[in-house]
This record gives C-alpha cells, sequence and structure tokens, in this order.
C-alpha cells in the first residue's frame, strides 16, 4: 500500500523541478534548438527550391542556346548564299563593266587614230598643196624669165578667166 | 651411388614422422586458408560480440554475487536490528521470519530498492564481530509542523533510534512527531536527490546542446547533438505535429521536456544504486496532473459541449453516455497516465531485483544451489535488463504521445467530432 500512495514532499519537488526545467529549458534549449531546426529545414527547402528553378533555367537556357544555334546556323547558311549570290552578281557586273569599258577604249582608240589619220591626210595634203605651189611656183618663174611668154601666159589666163566667166 | 640415395628418401618417405609432419602441415595450411578466406569481416565481428558478451555475462554474474554477498550477510542484518533498533515485537517477529528464512528477506531487499528513502544506500559491510557499516549518504530532512514552523536537519540525526526536534523513527523507518501531530515532510529524500541530479544533466546536456546550434548554424549537427536532434525531430514530427495539428508550436517545448524528463528518469532509475524515480506514483502523478492542466487550459467550447450534450445520440442515452463521458475524460484518462508509467518502470525493477533475490533464497539453502541460481538469475536478469533499456524509451514515447492526443483532443484537433462543430 506504502507503493501506492504518493508522498508530499516528492509532488512538491518533482512538480517544482519539472516545472523549472520546463522553463528554463523552453528558454534556453528548445527555443534555440527549434529555430535552429526549422531555419536548417528553411534553408534546405530553400536550395532546393533554387536548386530546382536553377535546373528549369539551365534547361530553358539550353533549348535557348540550341535555338539560337539553329538560328545562327541558319543565318551563316543565308549569309554564304547572299554572299554567294552578290559574289556572282558583282563578277558579272565586273564582267560586263569591263567590257563595256573596253568596247570604250576600243572606240576611243578608234576615234583617235581616225583623228590622227584625218589630221595626218589633212597635213599631207597641205604640205603637198604647197609643195605643189612652190614647185609651180619655181616652174612658172622658170618659165616666164622672158617677157613673151610672161605675156603669153598672162594672156592664157585672161582666156581662162573668161573662158569661165 | 645412386641406389643408396634412393634407399634413403624412400626411408624418408616411408617414416612415419614424415607422413606425421606433412599431414600436421596441410592442417595447418588448411587452418590458415580457411582463417584467411573463409570468414567474412561480420562473422569475424560476430566472434569478437560473442566472446565480449559471454565475458560481460560472467564479469557481471562474478561482480553480482560478490557485491550481493557483501551486501546481505545472511542472519547478520536481523541480528543487527534485534541489537540496536527497538525491541518492538512486531519487528522481532518480522526478524524471526527472516531468520527462519535462512537470514535473506527478499520482500523486504526489493522494497528498499524500490520505495523512496531519507537515505541514499549504496550496500554495507559487516564486521567480524557482527557489527555493520553502512555505505550510504544522509539526506537533509525539511519537515514543516503547522504551528510549530520549518524543522530542517539530516536524517542522520534520526539515525540510531533517537529523538531529535520531537521526530522519531518507527518500525518501519518512518518519520513520526512523537507528540503525534500532523506535519508535512518536505525532504530531500533519494527520489529528489535523484531528480536534481536529473534536472542538472538536462540542463547542462540540452543548454551544451542549444549551444552548438548557435555555434554551428543550419549547417549538419555534431556529437551528441545529432542524438538529441533525431529524438526532438521525432517528437515534433511524429507526436506533437499529427496530435497537435497547428497549435504544435505552443505545446512542443512541453512534450519535449516531458519526453526527456521521463527517459533520463527512466534511464538513470536503471543504473544500480540510483533510485527509481519514474516508478514512484508520486511523480508518475506530478506529471499526470500537468498534463490534466494543460488539458484543462487548452480545452475549447466544442470538447465540453461534447461532453455535455454529445451530437446525434438519443435523450434516452444521453443520461448514461454523459456522464461516462466525463468519468473517462476527466478521471480515467489522466489516471491511466499515472498508473501506466508507474507500473510498467515498478514492474522491471520488481522483475530485476526478483531474479537477484532469487541467488540468496538459493545460496541460503547451499552455496551450489546460490551458485546454480546465479548463472540463470544473472542471464534472466539481464534480458530483463535489457528489455527495460528499451522500455524506458518506450514508455517515455507512450506517456508523451498519450498527453499530445488529450491536450489534441481538447483543442478538437483532427477528431470528426471537432469538424462538426466548426
Amino acid at each position: 500500500m506504502q507503493l501506492l500512495t504518493p508522498g508530499l514532499g516528492l509532488i512538491f519537488w518533482n512538480t517544482l523541478i519539472f516545472l523549472v526545467v520546463l522553463i528554463l529549458l523552453r528558454k534556453y534549449a528548445w527555443k534555440p534548438i527549434l529555430k535552429a531546426l526549422d531555419d536548417r529545414e528553411k534553408t534546405i527547402d530553400d536550395s532546393l527550391k533554387t536548386a530546382e528553378r536553377t535546373k528549369e533555367e539551365m534547361n530553358a537556357l539550353k533549348s535557348e542556346h540550341e535555338e539560337m544555334l539553329q538560328q545562327a546556323k541558319q543565318e551563316r547558311m543565308a549569309i554564304i548564299g547572299e554572299a554567294n549570290r552578290i559574289k556572282e552578281q558583282i563578277i558579272t557586273e565586273a564582267k560586263e563593266k569591263a567590257g563595256a569599258e573596253a568596247a570604250k577604249i576600243t572606240e576611243d582608240a578608234r576615234r583617235e587614230i581616225e583623228n590622227r589619220k584625218m589630221e595626218a591626210i589633212v597635213d599631207v595634203k597641205n604640205q603637198i598643196g604647197a609643195m605643189v605651189v612652190e614647185m609651180s611656183e619655181k616652174v612658172l618663174r622658170k618659165q616666164l624669165e622672158n617677157k613673151t611668154e610672161q605675156e603669153e601666159y598672162i594672156r592664157r589666163l585672161a582666156d581662162d578667166i573668161t573662158r569661165n566667166n | 651411388m645412386a641406389d643408396r640415395w634412393l634407399q634413403i628418401l624412400l626411408s624418408i618417405i616411408h617414416s612415419r614422422n614424415f607422413y606425421g609432419s606433412f599431414r600436421y602441415s596441410a592442417f595447418v595450411t588448411y587452418l590458415c586458408d580457411r582463417l584467411k578466406n573463409h570468414p567474412s569481416p561480420d562473422s569475424r565481428m560476430t566472434v569478437r560480440l560473442k566472446i565480449k558478451a559471454l565475458t560481460t555475462i560472467v564479469l557481471a554474474w562474478v561482480v553480482t554475487a560478490h557485491v550481493c554477498a557483501s551486501t546481505d550477510d545472511p542472519a547478520a542484518i536481523p541480528q543487527e536490528s534485534a541489537a540496536t533498533e527497538i525491541s518492538d515485537s512486531s519487528h522481532a517477529a518480522a526478524a524471526e521470519s527472516a531468520n527462519e528464512e535462512g537470514g535473506f528477506n527478499a520482500g523486504e531487499m526489493i522494497m528498499e530498492h524500490i520505495m523512496d528513502s531519507h537515505e541514499w544506500h549504496f550496500f554495507t559491510l559487516t564486521r567480524k564481530d557482527g557489527t555493520e557499516w553502512h555505505a550510504s549518504i544522509c539526506l537533509p530532512v525539511i519537515i514543516y509542523t503547522p504551528g510549530v514552523g520549518l524543522n530542517v536537519f539530516s536524517f542522520h540525526k534520526l539515525h540510531h533510534p533517537q529523538v531529535y526536534k520531537g521526530f522519531a523513527l518507527d518500525e518501519e523507518n518512518h518519520i513520526v512527531r512523537t507528540d503525534g501531530k500532523t506535519f508535512y515532510d518536505f525532504s530531500i529524500t533519494k527520489n529528489v536527490m535523484q531528480l536534481f541530479i536529473a534536472f542538472t544533466l538536462m540542463l547542462i546536456l540540452f543548454i551544451s546542446v542549444a549551444r552548438n546550434y548557435s555555434k554551428y548554424g543550419v549547417k549538419a549537427p555534431k556529437g551528441i547533438q545529432s542524438a538529441i536532434e533525431v529524438i526532438v525531430l521525432f517528437v515534433r514530427d511524429e507526436i506533437a505535429k499529427p496530435m497537435l495539428g497547428e497549435h504544435y508550436k505552443k505545446y512542443l517545448p512541453y512534450l519535449l521536456t516531458l519526453f526527456f524528463f521521463i527517459w533520463i528518469n527512466n534511464v538513470m532509475g536503471l543504473i544500480p544504486g540510483s533510485a527509481n524515480v519514474t516508478g514512484n506514483i508520486a511523480v508518475t502523478m506530478t506529471l499526470a496532473v500537468l498534463t490534466f492542466i494543460l488539458m484543462m487550459f487548452s480545452s475549447r467550447k466544442s470538447y465540453w459541449l461534447h461532453m455535455v450534450s454529445p451530437p446525434g445520440v438519443p435523450l434516452g442515452v444521453k443520461f448514461i453516455l454523459v456522464p461516462i463521458e466525463f468519468i473517462s475524460n476527466l478521471i480515467v484518462k489522466p489516471f491511466a497516465l499515472m498508473i501506466r508509467l508507474f507500473a510498467n518502470m515498478l514492474a522491471g525493477h520488481l522483475l530485476v531485483l526478483s531474479f537477484i533475490a532469487l541467488i540468496f533464497i538459493f545460496a541460503a539453502l547451499s552455496v551450489l544451489a546460490g551458485i546454480g541460481a546465479s548463472i540463470f538469475s544473472v542471464a534472466f536478469a539481464t534480458f530483463i535488463y535489457l528489455l527495460e533499456l528499451l522500455v524506458t524509451a518506450l514508455q517515455a514515447y507512450i506517456f508523451t504521445v498519450l498527453s499530445a492526443l488529450f491536450i489534441g483532443e481538447t483543442l478538437a484537433v483532427g477528431s470528426d467530432h471537432g469538424s462538426e462543430h466548426h
């Protein structure tokens, strides 16, 4: 029976000790421990979320990157095509231009040659004329050294003039 | 020449010595092979464990037998008590009956270990002349007598049958007033002392752990911190959260303190020589009353409404149901808490002590019987002891989980009855 009768002193001390332990531990142990545990859980949660987000971002970046790569490839192809086209164009243009230039140069040269030839011909004509006049003069002077022949010639000239008139 | 050599060689081969050495070396090789290849590290570990366990049991047996033999020398106790204590007729009878049993009273020994007392007794040595030397610490006695006031003195003053400040010891070693007045005993008894030790231990342990948390922050726990953390998380996630729902934060410090208080006291109670605190009904009653007070303070209107008029119950049944509800909620629940822990812890100690008492009961018959009994008794006591180690944690868990459950009920958490009202 003694076992089943609680002692007053023990009840008193146990209540006191338990309450003091409760109050002290609540303030100095459980509060920091639970806070630390909460913090850690939050940190882990956040880290996991961040990791997930980063993964998603990475995936997005990757697909974006691939897209960009594809685009770049296409662009490269386009640029190469354009360049080829331009090259062809330039070559044809250059060819055309060169042809035209060559034609123009030939024409110019031909014209120059013509001009020069005409000039030369004129020159030759003039010189021949002058030579003829000079020779004629010399011949005439020789012929007209005596008086009779002079008169004869004048008369013939005069005849010519009258006949032409 | 060649013939001669061959003859010698043959004679060597045919000699018994050669075969013997060959067989022996083959056996050694075989053994070496087995040792090298066969036993896995696991099996080697089990062998080592087995050896250790065997040594431990033998050691425990030797030590227990030795200590117990020195503690309770047969016939010494009754002689001494008869010689020194008040020669009361009933006590003399008890001593006589003890003498008839061979000087060992198992019930007395067990009660002495289980009950609270004013001194912390470790062991007793008996001198050759029959006088005893008690290795015990006398604890302070604090007694308040209405009208007289507070008396504080060492129990040593009452140790030898003498009257001190109007107090004396009766035949069952209880303090009584010689003038018969009522008094209140607030003594620092063995159990209170043990509670103080547990108190100090808890404060040191948990505050140092808490300091670790502020030191390491959110990093991984270290040392004892990791052990405590697992239990704290268990109490929080497996007890507080499911039982108390969203209110768990408010009650978590109480539940944690309760769990560790019970557990540490349970475990400390298992240490030989310590007090059996949680096997004392005053302690479990205090804890149960604290839970009951918390229940009452946290109770909501719906909890009482349900008790006064359970919904969906015919009026006639209500007359039966309401008193049952009242009794079960207000009396049975805290009472069950109190008895469960008390009985469990008491039973474990009783079993261990009974097995040890068996040794002395048999030893009183003959020394050989004592030695024979000690082997089985120690084996069984060790088994019960290990079981008790499990029970310490289990009972702490059960007490905490039921406290949380009862508090949760008053908060109408998670019960379908409660949700009807909200």
